[in-house]
């Protein structure tokens, strides 16, 4: 098949069943769960445009999610901008702060990008703690305006669903774009052999930097969109455990997968709604999961299905 | 305007001197010089351990060196970074093959593209008729250079699937690809066999005569004393002889150093 009628095709059902969904999903709370797969498939491939596809960790990317959640949330609440004001100021100082933390991080490599990006991740949760006076503190800060346009409310219900999902249909169109450009084949060369990409001529910490900026950017429109459909905000959902699950989430699904990172968000989004009973153990589970994708599916859930069918295929 | 012209000519592509480099206490190169005539192709030769990687690594700027100078072109290299000096025009092959495994061989030498090319994430995603353009060009860049080493017929497959002598030929299209005026190869003819290394000579032949000058490493003596014009060698860091195969072959020094080591 074309690549572009394959495209066409699969953007098409794509569309197709997440419009479906919202026409035909009636309960709030089932439009609401599904708007969080739908965050979270964001953060993940972002996560893993870095992660899965250039190869470097982050563990601290929740931290860029809070920070799209914080900066349009104060800036609304103390100041009473309108959010779509606030969107652009959460996306460029996410990237700033990406670009300044980016800048010495990014010639760490392994543990020790790993270790750094943990330390920035707990620095940024301390300060959505300690800045009492504008970010609330721990007990987080309420009172966020809605997304309107005009009459329409864009945070409640199917409204809040189309607006997230477009987000991720259209990240998945520019992640796979760049994934097959010039600067994505220099991100995955990268991801083989730093010595070598240099070698060849790639300006490996530009197009390290660029890549983790743009991780932050998705992020933070993830943070925002979150923000101003709850409406509340507190630390605890930006802390270091949301970026592990984060992690989880690109790995279970995927490294270097955007399809991937669809399955690995929506599995573990959704695992703990249907798990209510092991509530206490979440963490034990799923750890339990990510060993058993590590030992039966090391390539990530979302290949070796596709593998699986083709072997189903030749059949 | 023909005088500098001739200047141009007569200066030597690549010139070290004075070029010196230690790792703790152990000195890796000392006070090498030399020169690499434009068009030529020079062997850098030398026992184990001689510094004949290490020079390399100075000379792309994977290493800074301790002091001395390497003029390029005419100018001096100074402290540029590695993808800096590719985009001058000095490209370069690993000892130890380093393919980007799960890429196409088609992608590996498209990466080698990469400093020709200009398509940044704006480009890739808005794909205006300029980006397209230059994507298609680059392609067909990629596939001609594929072709000059044998090897279009696999441009689909992942690159970590070919044979090694394969491999080693895409590592020579990639470098190609960026269009250098220097190519340098650390032991090209290392893991193939005899028929393969012949070709590998008739190769280096070709590729001298799209006007890109060689530099090698290379421990196949038969290989080096037939395609190399000029060849350096090396012993403990230092430039013990440099001459002709014919004058290498004749000096006490390189005889004393290889003795017992390896055989001529």
């Amino acid at each position: 098949m074309k690549p572009i009628l394959r495209n066409i095709l699969v953007y098409g059902a794509f569309i197709g069943v997440v419009a479906a969904y919202g026409l035909l999903q009636k309960s709030t709370y089932y439009l609401q769960l599904a708007t969080f797969v739908g965050l979270n498939t964001l953060l993940a491939v972002g996560l893993n445009m870095l992660m899965g596809y250039a190869g470097q960790i982050s563990l601290g990317h929740a931290a860029f999610y809070g920070l799209g959640a914080y900066v349009s949330g104060m800036l609304t609440v103390h100041l009473g901008w309108s959010p779509w004001l606030t969107l652009p100021c959460a996306l460029l100082a996410a990237g700033a702060v990406a670009f300044v933390v980016g800048l010495p991080t990014l010639r760490l490599t392994g543990y020790y990008l790993a270790m750094g990006t943990l330390g920035f991740g707990m620095i940024v949760n301390i300060l959505f703690r300690e800045f009492r006076r504008f970010t609330g503190g721990p007990s987080g800060l309420p009172g966020l305006p809605e997304l309107t346009i005009g009459s329409i409310n864009l945070s409640h219900g199917a409204n809040a669903l189309f607006l997230v999902w477009g987000c991720v249909i259209a990240a998945f169109f520019i992640c796979e774009r760049i994934v097959n450009s010039r600067m994505g084949r220099a991100l995955r060369a990268i991801h083989y052999s730093e010595r070598a990409a240099a070698a060849v001529g790639v300006d490996t910490a530009s197009a390290k930097l660029a890549v983790f900026v743009f991780a932050a950017v998705l992020a933070a429109l993830a943070g925002f969109l979150y923000a101003h459909m709850i409406t509340f905000i507190s630390p605890g959902s930006f802390n270091f455990l949301a970026s592990v699950k984060l992690v989880a989430m690109v790995v279970i699904g995927g490294m270097a997968s955007i399809w991937g990172s669809l399955l690995g968000a929506s599995l573990l989004t959704l695992l703990p709604d249907f798990l209510h009973i092991f509530s206490e153990y979440e963490m034990i589970v799923y750890g339990l999961i990510l060993m058993l994708v590590m030992i039966f599916f090391p390539e990530g859930l979302f290949r070796n299905l596709v593998k699986l069918y083709e072997r189903a295929k030749k059949r | 305007m023909s005088a500098p012209k001739k200047d141009e000519a007569a200066r030597p592509l690549l010139a070290l001197s004075g070029i010196s480099k230690s790792f703790g206490g152990v000195r890796a190169a000392a006070d090498v010089s030399f020169a690499v005539e434009r068009g030529s192709i020079t062997g850098l030769i030398g026992p184990n351990g001689a510094g004949k990687t290490t020079l390399f690594n100075i000379i792309t700027g994977v290493y800074s060196k301790d002091c001395g100078s390497i003029l390029f072109d005419g100018k001096d290299l100074g402290k540029s970074p590695v993808h800096e000096r590719v985009s001058l025009g000095i490209a370069r092959t690993f000892q130890n093959v380093e393919l980007f495994s799960g890429m196409s061989v088609l992608e590996n030498v498209l990466v080698g593209r990469h400093v020709r090319t200009r398509n940044g994430f704006f480009g890739a995603v808005a794909q205006l008729p300029r980006h397209r353009a230059e994507e298609r060009h680059a392609h067909e860049h990629a596939l001609k250079m594929l072709d000059f080493v044998g090897l279009a017929h696999v441009a689909k497959k992942p690159a970590g699937d070919l044979p090694f002598g394969w491999q080693r030929l895409v590592e020579i299209a990639r470098a190609l690809a960026s269009d250098p005026a220097l190519l340098l190869l650390d032991e090209p003819a290392a893991g193939l066999n005899a028929i393969e290394t012949r070709q590998l000579g008739g190769l280096l032949g070709q590729i001298r005569q799209r006007g890109i000058t060689l530099l090698l490493v290379e421990h196949d003596m038969s290989l080096t004393m037939e395609v190399c014009d000029c060849i350096a060698v090396l012993d403990q860091g230092r430039k013990i002889a440099f001459g002709t195969p014919r004058q290498i072959q004749a000096d006490k020094a390189v005889i004393a150093a290889y003795l017992g080591q390896e055989e001529f």
